[in-house]
């Protein structure tokens, strides 16, 4: 077996190379625009060099002898005809030219006070940047320049401005790169370190290019088509336009052609190696296509989100991972996920073979790929893959042996990590045991929709199987979905029961009485085997039911959603309601004290039968809503309408008292904000008035007993449906605009009534008339606009948040510290707890000294 | 509480942070015995160090998330404060840009100003309200009217305004002289004339002048433009739009302790840089509050303290907090990858690995967590 050398980067250096350097590193020298020769070889001294890699199958590097993927491909040269600045560094050469002399190359300071300078920069730019100190110098320099003399050969400084984006000029005389090359060159080694470059690795005249570097051909592979025409890389098209050029120069110089057309020519280099770095210069016209396209370069592959580095070293693709839609399955655990079967025949996990495992092993090679469970591939010893297929079956089995890896099927309690984005948070990807079921979605326990934020109308979701023992004990202990039960944001509990599970344990411990036959078959289809504690009568009832489930010495005090006690002795729940409060995501206090007390293992489980039970509970009860559910008797609609006829009345006598100028303003409010509120204000009461008539008619019915339970809607919703749907207002005023004073043509002009303005005094069951349709869909419109605007914006705090204090750990010693180990906090959080581990951000104190006092006695 | 129970809780003052003491002092039966207060000490000490974090914990990822993910959930709408429509107040996800940016002007500057006890009732605060308030020459103007010939402008004054605010027509000329240089002023019962000084000239000047002096501040502080006296519980306090932090702590009716502008440059340049960290606290706390979101208090503190850890305010942008980290490819992950390039070539920058992002870029784990210990096994 290869001996794997294990080896680790401690740093990276940046730095800017030498020609000589350059020419040194490289393998060849490109003389030649042209790519292949006739037979569609690649031209040696061309840019597809067979020494600066390969890129087609059966061809070798003339350099290591590697084959295509195996050689990583070298860098060439080419001598520039003449010398150009780098587009990069133009800012930069214009400032050291700026604050240099243009005879003697010293820095314009005089020597007695470079130090003291020194000092200063030093201090600058160790605080502000590297950028801060070359403009703190720009200011120093400033103050000698007004002398227009170097202090150290009294030479006269010219003026130097730059035309961008890469012409200089002194003077309103053009230096030429030549002669700006010539000003670096003569900046004395012993001024460097002022302007915060190293000495002895770097000299300025670098900035100009004399030599350039051209990329392997590996970094800008050919593509060919189907008609088996090659398209070349945009970095190969520019580099070709290079080479074109610049050899045209070199014929030029040689042949004496005149001056102008060398310019000419030379400034057409300047432009293809410019636009090589970047194209996406501001004063540049960027090179293009044939077709118009702009190309891609250097500069502008490196940058924005799906350049190289937020595209392919920050993000990256992996293996061993699956995604489809979800869908949700109340049966499953909590910590389980639903794999559909063709996927667990895909996905593999490793298994050696040991003494012990061999046999249970051979039964998945002997399945093979096709049946499940089986297995896909063999790994040798030596590190070789073989594909297990019925030809190689027999073959397989021979061999396989102890230090063999048999990559077999998933099976049910394999670890998978499973997420769902956007992943705003860390409990957007948890780990989950694997359990295979037929049927092609994966499903999750509704209970773990909250932490994802994921619903069933469609979202996908990502399954990644962890390859190592490693990778899965860190998931197994770290990521396990009860490990994530408390949310750090807030030290509340994330997952809880939701919708009919509040809705079924609610029922269950209000009201419903059942033979002792159904309630031992409920809690049988919710996991328990022993009944010993159930009630032993007739008739059960609910408390005594949902009691079994609870765990014997379990003590618990607390309040029902509505404000009444809730109190657990001793396991059994003696008076209250279970419902949102107790159950339910983000409150749940019963589970939070469960949590507490028998930990994360436990109370997945428990979580997991009061679902059960709660489903089980409205499966054998049955629970529906009809149209007459939301029926009232004629007398309470007559009531209803009269209250808003009344409110209505009261609106328009307020109208009529501001036309009229009786209305007195309300303090620090104009008279039309005065009647708006007014208006809004009785408009409002009567809708609540009505509500109340509303609910007070309603019969029970099933959604008022999810309104009370918490488990979906409010009172709201059902008063809108029974009795008055409401004023629709836009940033929490009436509808006012749309079109010219007034909201909808139907209205006149200035016509302040309720129902021109967006009063809605239908419900959803009479129905609503056209316009107020259409102010329903006003104010719907305006809400998801809403939601659109901030989805982004949002995301980029999120972004800039995460990139600024991705670094921030807490050390051995209790401090906060950053990368380079500089202190933000002292003990994190003032406290230094953990806000996952605590109840809302606090020790729970009380209960510590009750269990200390308690435990005394 | 008994004293010796204080006694030997005040033992373990080094051990627990006092506001846990306070709530053991609290708890505590007054008949427990001695042994039971210790007792109960060691009880909450297991639990406290078990609430601890684990060393190596990602706490500022963790609080990134926390404060990042509900803001999905926030409003982009601003509120009118308190009944008064000149007043808007600047909530949910647009403030929260606006702190974490560090940005130099606010959209709604705002302060809380408390008075002394001596000043606490009604007609004190409606008094100092009154005092404090800019109010610009042109409230005071009922017409103003351009005499062509004469050239003159006659300034009609509203005089219920000026009693209000107890001022009289001279002291209003007096305010205005400064501006309106090159012009004689005569002052009538309630109009102030304007003639020019000795040549007359182009009415264009007379017309500029009209628009000078009616944005003169006459009276009040600078920069407060909206006055709002609420009553706070017991306490009697001013609202304001626009802050003058400085002028206002200046004043003798004001309670120095209590007083705050939601401008974080304002206190940072008045108070210092602990009293920033604390607004930056506040208000990100009230805005989440308001949006009845639940976020721990400890993820705001961190990200205020990240913005303040250098001694002045820095912004979560690429010229604030990002800019200052040690590591070029940690700089060049976030935005402008190229400049960061650039310049750590030309500087010769050496990247020693010690962040997240490089670490995931070059393969390597990453100094958090589990990535954190150098543990090695010793084989027998």
């Amino acid at each position: 077996m290869k001996r794997l050398v294990r080896k680790k980067i401690s740093s990276i250096s940046f730095g800017i190379f030498s020609p000589k350097q350059v020419v040194e590193a490289s393998t060849a020298k490109i003389v030649t625009p042209e790519l292949y020769d006739r037979e569609g070889y690649p031209v040696d001294g061309g840019l597809m060099d067979l020494r600066l890699g390969v890129i087609d199958p059966g061809l070798r590097c003339k350099i290591d002898g590697g084959k295509l993927k195996e050689s990583f491909g070298h860098f060439g040269y080419i001598e520039l005809a003449r010398p150009v600045v780098h587009i990069k560094f133009v800012r930069t050469i214009l400032d050291i030219l700026r604050s240099t002399c243009k005879s003697c190359g010293h820095i314009l300071i005089p020597v007695e006070n470079a130090k003291r300078y020194m000092a200063i920069l030093d201090k600058v730019g160790e605080e502000l940047g590297f950028e801060a100190r070359r403009r703190k110098i720009k200011v120093i320099v400033a103050k000698y320049r007004a002398k227009d003399k170097c202090p150290h050969c009294s030479a006269k400084q010219g003026k130097i401005k730059l035309s961008k984006p890469y012409n200089y000029y002194e003077d309103e005389i053009r230096l030429s790169p030549i002669e700006v090359r010539a000003r670096l060159e003569k900046i004395p080694e012993e001024d460097l370190p002022i302007f915060g470059f190293k000495s002895g690795e770097f000299r300025p005249e670098w900035l100009v290019l004399t030599i350039m570097q051209i990329p392997p051909v590996t970094m800008r592979p050919s593509i060919t088509l189907e008609s088996g025409e090659r398209s070349e890389d945009d970095l190969t098209h520019k580099l070709g336009d290079i080479v074109r050029i610049n050899q045209r120069l070199f014929e030029n110089i040689n042949a004496g052609a005149p001056e102008v057309i060398i310019e000419d020519l030379w400034d057409l280099l300047q432009y293809h190696v410019t636009t090589f770095f970047d194209n996406a210069i501001a004063q540049l016209p960027p090179a293009r296509h044939r077709g118009g396209q702009v190309l891609k370069t250097l500069a502008n592959r490196i940058s924005s989100k799906d350049g190289r580095i937020r595209h392919n070293l920050a993000g990256k693709r992996t293996d061993f991972s699956a995604r489809t839609v979800i869908s949700p399955d109340p049966l499953i655990g909590v910590n389980e996920v639903g794999v559909p079967e063709l996927m667990a025949q895909s996905l593999t996990v490793p298994e050696r073979v040991t003494e012990w495992n061999k046999e249970y092993l051979r039964k998945f090679v002997v399945n093979g790929p096709k049946k499940y469970p089986g297995a896909n591939y063999i790994i040798k010893p030596d590190g070789k893959r073989k594909t297990i297929t019925n030809e190689t079956k027999d073959e397989i089995l021979e061999e396989l042996d102890v230090d063999y890896v048999v990559e077999r099927h998933l099976l049910n309690g394999d670890i998978a990590l499973f997420n769902r984005q956007p992943s705003l948070h860390r409990m957007s990807m948890m780990c989950h045991r694997v359990k295979v079921l037929p049927g092609k979605t994966f499903r999750l326990n509704p209970a773990v929709c909250n932490p994802y934020n994921a619903d069933f109308d469609g979202d996908e979701m990502n399954l990644h199987i962890p390859q190592t023992e490693e990778a899965r004990s860190e998931a197994l202990i770290l990521m396990l979905v009860e490990t994530q039960l408390m949310s750090p944001r807030s030290g509340l509990s994330i997952v809880g029961c939701i919708q009919d599970a509040i809705t079924g344990n609610y029922l269950l411990t209000k009201e419903l009485v059942m033979s002792r036959e159904e309630a031992i078959n409920l809690l049988f289809s919710c996991g328990v085997q022993d009944f010993s504690t159930l009630a032993n009568k007739e008739k059960v009832n609910g408390k005594e039911i949902f009691s079994v489930l609870l765990p014997k010495d379990f003590n618990f005090k607390g309040k029902d959603k509505s404000g009444n006690d809730v109190e657990i002795v001793n396991g059994e729940l003696n008076s209250g309601i279970m419902d949102k409060a107790n159950l339910g995501q983000e409150s749940g206090l019963m589970l939070r004290n469960i949590y507490e007390k028998y930990g994360p293992s436990y109370t997945a489980t428990f979580l997991g039968q009061i679902s059960k039970l709660g489903i089980g509970v409205l499966s054998r009860r049955g629970f529906s809503i009809g149209l007459a559910d939301v029926d009232l008797s004629d007398e309470a609609m007559e009531e209803i309408r009269e209250v808003v006829r009344k409110a209505e009345e009261e609106a328009y006598k307020l109208i009529d008292m501001y036309s009229e100028g009786k209305l007195e303003a309300l303090p620090g409010r104009s008279l039309h904000e005065t009647v708006e509120l007014r208006i809004l204000e009785a408009l409002n009461k009567a809708r609540n008035k009505g509500g109340d008539i509303g609910m007070r008619q309603t019969k029970e019915n099933a959604a008022l007993v999810m309104a009370r339970s918490g488990s979906r809607g409010n009172a709201l919703y059902i008063a809108q449906m029974t009795a008055v749907v409401g004023q629709q207002s836009l940033r929490g005023k009436r509808i006012s605009s749309g079109y010219k004073q007034r909201t909808l043509s139907y209205f006149k002009k200035n016509d302040l009534s309720p129902a021109a303005r967006g009063f809605i005094k239908n419900n959803f069951k009479s129905g609503l008339t056209p316009y107020e349709f259409f102010f329903g869909a006003m104010t719907g419109r305006d809400a998801l606009m809403d939601t659109a605007l901030r989805t982004p914006k949002s995301g980029y705090l999120y972004r800039r948040l995460s990139n600024a204090m991705q670094d921030l750990k807490v050390n051995y010693d209790g401090t906060v510290r950053d990368a380079s180990s500089k202190i933000v906090q002292f003990v994190y959080g003032e406290d230094g707890l953990d806000v996952s581990k605590t109840k809302g951000g606090e020790l729970d104190v009380q209960k510590a000294v009750e269990s200390a006092i308690e435990g005394k006695k | 509480m008994k004293k010796e129970h204080q006694d030997i809780i005040d033992q373990y003052s080094e051990i627990l942070p006092p506001y846990i003491l306070g709530q053991i002092d609290q708890y505590l039966p007054s008949s427990s015995t001695k042994v039971q207060v210790e007792k109960v000490l060691s009880k909450v000490i297991e639990a406290f160090e078990t609430a601890k974090v684990n060393p190596g914990e990602c706490v500022g990822l963790v609080s990134a998330e926390s404060i990042g993910e509900p803001g999905t959930q926030m409003t982009l709408n601003t509120f009118h404060l308190a009944g008064v429509a000149e007043v808007q107040v600047t909530t949910g996800l647009p403030r929260i840009i606006e702190i974490f940016d560090a940005q130099k002007s606010i959209k709604t500057p705002m302060m809380e100003i408390y008075l002394k006890d001596s000043h606490n009732s009604v007609d004190a605060v409606r008094k100092f309200a009154a005092k404090i308030k800019s109010t610009l020459f042109g409230e005071f103007a009922k017409e103003y009217s351009l005499d062509i010939f004469d050239q003159k402008l006659q300034v009609l004054l509203n005089k219920e305004f000026l009693a209000d605010h107890e001022i009289t027509a001279k002291d209003l000329a007096k305010s205005i002289k400064l501006k309106s240089k090159g012009f004689v002023i005569v002052v009538e019962d309630d109009r102030i004339i304007f003639e020019h000084k000795g040549k007359p000239e182009e009415i264009k000047e007379l017309y500029n002048l009209k628009n000078k002096i009616r944005l003169v501040k006459v009276k009040g502080l600078k920069g407060i433009t909206q006055v709002l006296p609420v009553k706070r519980g017991e306490k009697y306090l001013v609202l304001t739009a626009g802050t003058n932090l400085k002028d206002v702590l200046d004043l003798p009716e004001v309670d120095v302790t209590r007083t705050t502008s939601n401008d974080i440059h304002e206190v940072y340049s008045v108070l210092g840089v602990e009293a920033a960290r604390q607004i930056i606290i506040n208000e990100v706390f009230k805005v989440i509050e308001s949006q009845g979101l639940n976020v721990d208090l400890r993820h705001i503190m961190l990200v205020a303290d990240i913005m303040c850890v250098g001694g002045n305010i820095k912004g979560i942008t690429r010229y604030g907090v990002v800019s200052e980290k040690a590591s070029v490819l940690a700089r060049a992950s976030f935005e402008t990858p190229v400049k960061h390039i650039i310049n750590a070539a030309l500087e010769g920058e050496v990247d020693y690995l010690t962040s997240v992002v490089e670490n995931v870029m070059i393969n390597q784990p990453v100094p958090l967590g589990t990535g954190l210990p150098g543990l090695i096994t010793k084989l027998k």
